[in-house]
């Protein structure tokens, strides 16, 4: 291939152009992969994973830029997060595309994946691209969780204790893993300069391998065809057939395909830039610090859902969900292209396929909803300040009025919510004085309940009295 | 890969010089692998087959806590690198349930190893992540932990209250903590 053709004038920069191809090969060696051919008719729904690569290359861009101030040290970490947000120039500006990029990258990918396995893009022969793209995916995760423990401030660090703890019930080598994760027998400094090195060492050489790898493979067995019904995929014949398309009309990747993967990709960078600007990096908790328990810690957004199924199992499945269900997920995951690498690929003709689709994202969104409400959550500070309505306040007095007090006190509060204000572990006490009977309720309290405590031999006959007076007003 | 590469390039002929050096190119590029491996799954993983130590740790005189008083206590871990900073605190929670009798609960819920809180006036620990709440013995009143607290050994030396420390991760602690 040519870079200087005879019939134009050689120009002094042709010249050059042509000396730097003639000594580098460049073009020579890069035209056939972006110009591969691809099937006509590739469209908007193909930009997701061109979209994955950019968001990443735009955290590898602003990762970078983060790590020449960040320090990864227990005593400094915190302070140059600080220092990066509110004194470096631009600084809030760059933490925050790198908080929204990693929030794009996850969405994208996701995205990338559900439009892949809606499409049957993973079928003959595209089995390894489904899996190089399963460990891209368990990759972005990975990165997303060490990402959130370098903020070092308490979300993080009783994050990784959570980790810990999880990888501590792996049965036999628990303890191995876990220690080794945390570097250590407790979190703290080897914690913290580990996960700096698997987050900005580590994942991004293995994602780069892989994305390699993911390419590579695109550009042998090409970009899979807009699925139509009724075309099954026969692995007999598929490769012959998917020939002749190109055959018949391919287009050159680039530009014929490429040009909606810029415009989408710089759609998501313009968003990203505005979120960053406007919304701006996200706030640090309170730093780090193992003896203020009064923490109240929650992931980063895309990990919510999880936290919800963490609260919400039952005990008894608890091993069973936090080992084997991933494990048994990875396995499906694996399975999926060889158990179906044939037959149809739209997804009028795969029902089953939809409908899990559609449960997943159902259910990830409800536990995600849960898991930013998080009712099973005592909420501790309602002890100091909640405020209960007025309403409520006046119609307590004498006794009652020393029982709304022990109401607070005693942290009923702390579960039970009064028209609105505190806690939503346990039931809504607001009306409770017209459901149940006062013996009822002296029971309940003293009892407790399957999710309550007993507060009998924990409170006085007194105490009992006045709150009980408190709860019959509660109408 | 054309499907006659290896007969093209004689790396498939028994005993020919070609696939004998094909042959020492991979070994030896096993050899460079052990040489890079080795150390450093020792540097990894070594730390962790040392086990580390566990000590009695001083919480202060015996006066510091009124019978039947629940409060929270911190202490350096032993087991801290020197640049860890404030997580080279850690806490515990001590009650002194009759005289020189302690309770000294690990701060960390047995669910899944959030701190819990004491509330003084419900007389109860509750934790902040998923729900779980326990008694002021450190049994469980409510929520998903499996098990009570995990309580500290302790020791009284010279009028001084003594815990033994606890290593992470807490689910891999019956060994070394009794089932309270």
């Amino acid at each position: 291939m040519s870079a200087t053709p005879e019939a134009r004038p050689k120009t002094l920069w042709r010249r050059l152009g042509g000396w730097f191809e003639d000594r580098s090969h460049i073009y020579e060696g890069l035209l056939p992969i972006v110009q591969h051919p691809v099937p006509k008719g590739v469209n908007w729904w193909y930009v997701f994973g061109s979209a994955t690569l950019a968001a990443f290359i735009l955290q590898v861009i602003t990762g970078v830029a983060l790590a020449m101030i960040y320090v990864p040290a227990p005593s400094g970490a915190y302070q140059s997060l600080q220092f990066i947000t509110s004194s470096a120039p631009l600084g809030s500006l760059l933490r925050g595309m790198h908080f929204f990029g990693a929030s794009a990258m996850v969405i994208m990918i996701t995205a990338h994946v559900l439009r892949v396995f809606l499409m049957g893009s993973y079928k003959f022969p595209r089995e390894f691209n489904w899996l190089t793209g399963a460990f891209l995916l368990v990759l972005t995760a990975a990165m997303a969780f060490t990402g959130q423990l370098l903020r070092w401030d308490q979300d993080a660090y009783w994050g990784v204790v959570v980790m810990a703890e999880q990888a501590g019930k792996t049965p036999v080598i628990g303890q191995l893993v876990a220690q080794l994760v945390v570097a250590g027998s407790t979190v703290g400094g080897a914690t913290l300069t580990r996960f700096f090195a698997t987050h900005v060492f580590l994942l991004p050489a293995l994602i780069f391998g892989f994305v390699l790898v993911h390419l590579w493979l695109v550009v042998f067995d090409g970009i899979s065809e807009p699925p139509r019904p009724g075309v099954p995929v026969d692995p007999a014949t598929y490769k012959q057939r998917y020939h002749e398309i190109l055959e018949k009309d391919g287009e050159p990747f680039f530009p014929d395909a490429a040009w909606r993967d810029a415009v989408f990709a710089v759609l998501m960078f313009a968003v990203i830039m505005v979120l960053a600007a406007i919304v701006g990096a996200p706030q640090l908790g309170k730093p780090a610090d193992p003896t203020i328990v009064n923490a109240d810690p929650r992931p980063d957004w895309y990990f919510l859902w999880y936290f919800a199924v963490l609260s919400l199992i039952p005990p008894v499945l608890e091993n069973f969900v936090i080992l084997s269900v991933p494990v048994l997920l990875g396995v499906l995951v694996i399975m999926v292209p060889f158990v179906s690498n044939r037959g149809e690929r739209h997804p009028s003709r795969r029902p089953v396929a939809v409908v899990l689709v559609v449960g997943m994202l159902l259910g990830l969104t409800v536990l995600t909803i849960e898991g930013y409400q998080a009712p099973w959550s005592p909420e501790i500070q309602a002890v100091q300040d909640v405020a209960i309505p007025p309403q409520i306040e006046q119609r307590a007095t004498g006794d009652a009025a020393q029982g709304l007090q022990l109401f607070r006190i005693r942290g009923c509060i702390t579960c039970h919510a009064l028209g609105g204000a505190g806690g939503r572990k346990g039931p809504d006490l607001t009306t409770v004085g017209s459901r149940l009977t006062r013996d009822q309720i002296i029971v309940r309290i003293l009892n407790g309940g399957p999710n309550m405590p007993a507060f009998g031999g924990n409170i006085s006959d007194q105490e009992l009295q006045q709150l009980v007076a408190f709860m019959e007003t509660l109408r | 890969m054309p499907k006659d590469f290896f007969r093209l390039h004689g790396l498939g002929e028994p005993r020919s010089r070609r696939r004998f050096l094909a042959q020492v190119s991979f070994g030896l590029g096993g050899v460079m692998g052990l040489m890079l491996g080795v150390p450093l799954i020792g540097y990894l993983f070594g730390p962790l087959i040392k086990r580390s130590p566990q000590q009695w740790i001083d919480l202060g005189p015996v006066s510091d806590f009124a019978l039947g008083q629940t409060k929270l206590v911190s202490f350096t871990d032993p087991s801290s690198v020197p640049w860890a900073g404030q997580t080279s605190q850690t806490s515990v929670w001590v009650r002194q349930t009759a005289p020189n009798a302690f309770d000294v609960f690990a701060v960390n819920c047995t669910h899944l190893g959030c701190p819990v809180n004491w509330l003084d006036g419900a007389r109860l620990f509750e934790c902040p992540c998923h729900g779980g709440i326990y008694y002021s013995d450190g049994t469980v009143a409510a929520g998903p932990p499996p098990r009570s607290l995990f309580k500290h050994e302790t020791r009284i030396v010279d009028g001084r209250l003594q815990a033994f420390t606890i290593p992470l991760p807490t689910s891999q602690l019956s060994e070394y903590v009794g089932n309270a």
